[in-house]
Order: structure tokens, then sequence, then C-alpha cells
């Protein structure tokens, strides 16, 4: 494949519409698998034109069933093809849940080491898109708890191309969780070079700072990096300087660059959709009390979803992690 | 149709379907009318052949009774039985060629047996030794799988990946490749394998579900997982089915021949009911006399499929003492060597927990590693309060 780079600007998901089109061209084991990926290109068009590319037999339109979709590819993977699975929505991850926990994880761990299973397993996630029930959720923290399990989740059409390639080429078994409310989102994306994480750590292994700042890290993933970035701006303009630190990975967790960045800063603000409950905020929150335990000058603050069911879309905002809750918990933080 | 209060029907499976059988439990040749060609199936098998079979049930039976003695013993912490099912496991196994895999549940030690995998190798899991305990590329036998059922979805994604190989209908025997995969009765009621059946039909992968209808799934009969004969179940998703008496190993290995000729061919899946009985406990944790009457076990134990072959190379003149008494002292020899070198697997190195959760770098693995390392190394020599 050609190291030759190219620069176009591209909405979030035709990003890894492009980062899969590489992985399928670079890779004859690489193939997709999914409800509606094929003729139709996917419910959000994120594989729109690869069938027609690559033939039935590696974007393959599957039965409708979770289960089978990711039993299927485990078995795939025993035979040596790295199958890219799509749910199609966060809810309808459920039925696979068995086969993702009990099986995919440890399969390379029950086996010591003697079989690899590199399935990536795409989800839209997340919310504000004014869907109906099981369309909105973030359940991510479910799968970082177990170990085997990469999980990742970009927040930009760059980090969204670089790391679908990665993913991909990853050995270890990668839920790729894609913020389908910043599918729409455009950003300048290059395109070609060769597949990121050749070495490590790379981009399904560390946060990157997204914007500098002195007074507060907003720590956020997927589609709460732009709510903080915003908020920064909002805080800018009150004279308070925010740090925002996109995780991209939540397993693992690169602590060492938020505990530096808190360490700086003093304080540290979560934010993410998933209920604060159990959530990746009280993971960061025990981690940073650990290794920035004399730098605080706050409690580590949450700005998440409620431990209620993803209500109604006519009350997701409400739910949602805002601008002003983000500000709201800044203000906290620096008033403590 | 008539339910009764307690849930079941009051259709019995078993009285309403025709077994395979080309041995009856005397051990003489059944001649049915549409049999003609499964015999011709089995018509190339001679004497030897016949006695390397009886041999591998025989060292089946002597595997499950030294690893039910070592479970008393302490020395495994749990065993399941595959006592009553060995001819449909050594029949089946002795119809697959080198190159197609196998997908086990956790009693197929008939199967492994035939594939070679190391008798030793195959209690490890049960020891707590390890998870799973052989390679699996060695034998193209996967690991046992705990989780009923899920695994017949492996089954089918390797059999895609077989098709997608191009080794699928090339016309070389030594080159097409299928699957074959063992579950209970009881598993046929999970949805994965229901998604099996469903992604083996729609791709005409070429796999081969072979069921081992044991009459019960722990205290539970067949009648608590389906109200049809469970091989019908296979019917149901446009799939080639059959029941086959599975305390016949010559039925088993004809229907599992021409179920593997299918696949191998491009033919597509096929489903196996072999009808058998679990003359064990589930394991060796559970007690079948809360649950099932000795009239039954009585009756099934009249249909023993060891018995059965003795009888028929009996029948046929292929029984020779000097032969049984040399079987006999390799069985007693393959029991002293299994209870020599479980009681050998001492246990893995503790940091060892910490191996193979990734193949690259994780963060948090590395740093609760390094953790364990040294809070063992500080507090080596002294008593552990657990």
């Amino acid at each position: 494949m050609s190291t030759q780079t190219t620069t176009q600007t591209l909405t979030f998901a035709r990003a890894i519409t492009e980062g899969l089109r590489a992985a399928l061209e670079s890779d004859d084991k690489a193939m997709l698998m999914g409800e509606d990926i094929g003729r139709l290109g996917g419910v959000f068009r994120v594989t729109d034109g690869l069938q027609k590319d690559f033939g039935e037999a590696r974007v393959v339109d599957t039965p409708l069933a979770e289960s089978g979709i990711v039993g299927t590819a485990i078995g795939l993977a025993l035979r040596g093809y790295r199958p890219v699975c799509e749910i199609q929505f966060d809810g309808f991850v459920f039925p696979a849940y068995d086969q993702i926990t009990t099986q995919l994880s440890k399969m390379r761990y029950r086996s010591r080491g003697r079989l690899e299973v590199p399935v990536v397993i795409r989800i839209p996630y997340g919310g504000g898109i004014g869907a109906v029930e099981h369309h909105s959720e973030s359940p991510e923290a479910l799968f970082a708890h177990t170990a085997g399990l990469r999980v990742v989740s970009p927040a930009t059409p760059q980090d969204a191309y670089d790391m679908i390639r990665a993913a991909v080429a990853s050995p270890d078994p990668v839920l790729f969780f894609e913020p389908k409310g910043r599918y729409w989102s455009k950003g300048e994306v290059t395109l070609g070079g060769p597949v990121p994480d050749a070495g490590t750590p790379g981009v399904l292994d560390t946060a990157r700072v997204a914007r500098a700042g002195e007074d507060v890290t907003l720590v956020a993933y997927g589609p709460t990096v732009a709510t903080a970035l915003k908020a920064a701006e909002a805080l800018a303009a009150e004279g308070t300087s925010a740090e925002v630190v996109d995780l991209r990975a939540i397993s693992p967790l690169d602590v060492p660059t938020v505990a530096e960045s808190v360490r700086r800063t003093g304080r540290c603000v979560v934010v993410h959709e998933a209920p604060s409950f159990l959530g990746v905020g009280a993971e960061i929150a025990a981690r940073v009390s650990d290794e920035c335990f004399y730098s605080l000058e706050a409690p580590v603050q949450r700005v998440a979803g409620f431990h209620a069911p993803y209500p109604v879309a006519k009350l997701e905002h409400e739910y949602l992690p805002s601008v002003d809750r983000v500000v709201d918990a800044v203000d906290r933080a620096l008033s403590f | 149709m008539k339910i009764d209060a307690t849930g079941g029907s009051d259709v019995a499976p078993a009285d309403v379907t025709p077994l395979v059988q080309l041995v009856a439990p005397d051990g003489s040749r059944v001649v049915g009318p549409d049999d003609a060609a499964l015999r011709e199936r089995v018509a190339h098998l001679t004497t030897d052949d016949l006695r390397a079979m009886y041999r591998d049930m025989v060292l089946t039976r002597r595997f499950d009774d030294e690893a039910t003695s070592l479970q008393r013993q302490g020395e495994l912490a749990l065993y399941a039985q595959s006592r009553g099912q060995e001819a449909a496991q050594v029949g089946s196994a002795r119809a697959l060629a080198g190159q197609d895999y196998v997908f086990p549940s956790y009693r197929e030690h008939g199967v492994l047996h035939v594939r070679g995998v190391d008798p030793v190798d195959r209690l490890r899991l049960y020891r707590g030794e390890d998870h799973g305990g052989w390679d699996p590329n060695e034998h193209n036998v996967h690991l046992y799988t705990l989780v009923i059922g899920s695994h017949a979805l492996h089954a089918t994604g390797y059999a895609m990946g077989i098709q997608r190989d191009g080794l699928v209908g090339t016309g070389d025997a030594a080159r097409d490749a299928a699957v074959v995969t063992y579950f209970g009765d009881g598993a046929t009621s999970q949805g994965d394998v229901n998604e099996a059946l469903v992604f083996a039909a729609v791709n005409n992968a070429p796999v081969v579900f072979f069921c081992q209808n044991n009459q019960w799934a722990i205290s539970e009969p067949t009648t608590k997982q389906s109200r049809v004969p469970i091989y019908r179940r296979g019917e149901g998703f446009g799939i080639p089915s059959v029941r086959v008496d599975g305390n016949d190993v010559l039925a088993c290995y004809a229907v599992t021949a021409e179920a593997l000729e299918r696949a191998h061919s491009g033919g597509g899946p096929t489903f196996i009911e072999a009808y058998t009985y679990r003359m064990g406990a589930h394991t060796t944790s559970d007690d079948p006399s809360r649950y099932r009457d000795l009239a039954e076990e009585e009756q099934w134990r009249r249909r023993d499929p060891v018995e059965r072959l003795e009888a028929l190379l009996r029948a046929e003149g292929g029984w020779d003492e000097a032969w049984a008494a040399e079987l006999e002292a390799e069985a007693e020899a393959y029991g002293e060597r299994l209870r020599d070198g479980v009681r050998a697997l001492g246990a893995p190195a503790a940091e060892t927990i910490f191996d193979h959760v990734y193949a690259t770098d994780h963060a948090q693995v590395a740093a609760e590693r390094a953790w364990f390392r040294e809070y063992e190394s500080a507090t080596a020599g002294e008593e552990v309060a657990r």
C-alpha cells in the first residue's frame, strides 16, 4: 500500500468509511459484517460503497442477530480473518454481550496466547439526535470493566480515521465506540500513510491534550470532547483557562496524561454521557486521588448522565452534559 | 395437544421417530429398507478398524473412570463424564479428516481421544490448572467451551472462513475442509445454537451440528427443551437433519461421514441428533438419584455402546481373547499414566495471572502486575492469611 498521504475535509462518518476502506485494501483478511451494511451502506452510511468495491464475501450483510454476528466473527478470526462488526445502535449490543464478555475477551487468555481473535466491534453510541428508546445509550463502561477488551472512542475525524485503522490492525479485540451525534461534523483528515500503532503507545493507548490550559482540567472522550471544548471557550471569556484532555482510550486508560495535567491545574472535571454512578468518571476520580492527592485544590467533579434510563428525546438535553453544566462544575471546583 | 401441569407435553419424542441404526443392541447388523447408502459407508471397515474403534471406546471409558476417581480423591475440582456416549463421540470423530476442525462442548472426551489430544492435557481444565489445556491448532480441536452453545457460532464462523479460503468443493479430498461442533439437547434451547443454525443455513457453511441428545440437561429431561424431536429443529432452518442411534458406533460413523461429504463438497450444513444416554451424572457434583429413576438407567444400561460393539465383534468373529487381554493391559497402563500425569501437574506461577490478557501492552495490566510482583517479593516467606 502506498505511504502517500492526501488531506481532505471529511465528515466524521466518512473518515471512518475511509479508514475501513484503507484496512480492506491493505489486508485481504479484513472484512466487515453487520446488519444492512452492504447495499444500504449501514443506517448511518458508514460502510457506503464498500460492498460494491470489495464484494459480498468481505462486506457481509448478516442475519439480524447480534450474538450471531459477534459469535461467527470470533470463528472467522480463529480461522485467520479480521472481522469488523457493526452493531447498528448502542442499545442493540446486549444480545452480543455474552459473546463479547465470555468468549471474545477471554479467548487469548484461556488459550495461554495460542489463539488470537482480532475482532473489532463498531458501536454508534450516545445521544443528542432525537432518537427513540435504545438508540442513544453509552454502555462503554460495561465493556471497559471486562479484561481482554480494548475500548476506545474517537472525538475527531482524524482520530476516527487513524483509530479505526489501528483497531483493525490490533491483535486484541477492540470495542470501537463512535459518537453518532458527531457523525456529521467535519474536519481535515490526512489519509494514507502507515497504519498507526505500528509501535506502541499509539492512538489506541494514549490520551491527547485537545486544548491547553492552566486552571482546570476537563477530561472527556467521544461526544463530550466537543462539549468540553465549547465549555473551555465559554470559560476563557470569563477569565478561566481550561485544559481539555481527550482520553481516546477508556481501556487502557492513559492515567499519566490526565495526572500530569491535573497536577498542574489542581482541578479536574470529568464529562461523559454515560451515568456517573460506577462510570469512567469514577475511575478517573480514584486515579486522580491516587496520583494527584497533594496537588488537588478541589474534589474531582463529574458531569454525566443520571442513574435513570436514558430519557425520552424531548428531555434528552436535560439529561446530557451541557456546556452550562460543565461550566457549573468548574465553578464548583474553583470555589471549593 | 394437551399440556400437563408441569409444562411438559404429552408427546414423547422418542416414540415417534425412527433412528438410523446399523447395529442392533444384540450386536447383529440391521438391514433396513432405506439404509443401503449408509451401509455402504461402513462396508470398507475391516475387523481391525472395528477393533480400533472398540479400543477408542474402551480407553475413553477408562479415562472417564480414572478422572472420576481422581475427582473423588481431590485431584480434580470437577469432572463431566462421557460414559454412555462413547459410540456417538468415537464414531463421529473417526469420520473426520485431519483438516477438519472440531468445536467441542466440555464432555467430548472420546472425540479428543480420537483427535490425539493428550489425556493429561484434557484434565488440566478440570484440575483448575488451565482454562484450556492443549494447543487447538495442533489437533484442529478448539478448547472446551463451558457457556452452553456459544461455540456453535464459533464453529459456524470458522466454517465461513473455510469457505472464504476456497477449501470447499475443490474436489480434492485432501483439501476440502469442514467443521463439526458438538453440543447437547439442552444447548438446542440456547439462542446461540439457533443463531448458528440461521447463519450456517443462509451461508451454506460447511459445518456439521452434532447434537448428543443424552436425555438429560442436568436434571431436566429433553421434554423441557422441545416439543418436537430435537433433529426436527434442524429441519426448521432448512438444514438436512437426521436422528441416529447414538449408541451405535457404526451408524454414528456413517451419518457423520455422509454429513461431512455434504459439507466438503459444498452442500452446506447438516444437523445430526445422536440419540444416546448420559449413563453417569452431569458432573461429579451432580446426584441423578434426585431426578431420574433406576428403571430408566437400567433400561439404558442394556443398550451400553461399548458392549454393543463387543457383541458385533463376537458375532462376526472379530473378537479374540488374547487381543482383548492385551487391550485390558493397555487400559491399565493408560490409567496409571493418567493418574501419575495429573498428580504431577502443579499450579502455574502466580504471576501468570497477568499473562496473555492482551497481545500488546495494556497500562492497567502492567501496573497491576508490577504491584503484584512487588507485593509478592515483599511478603515472600511470610505465612499467607486467606
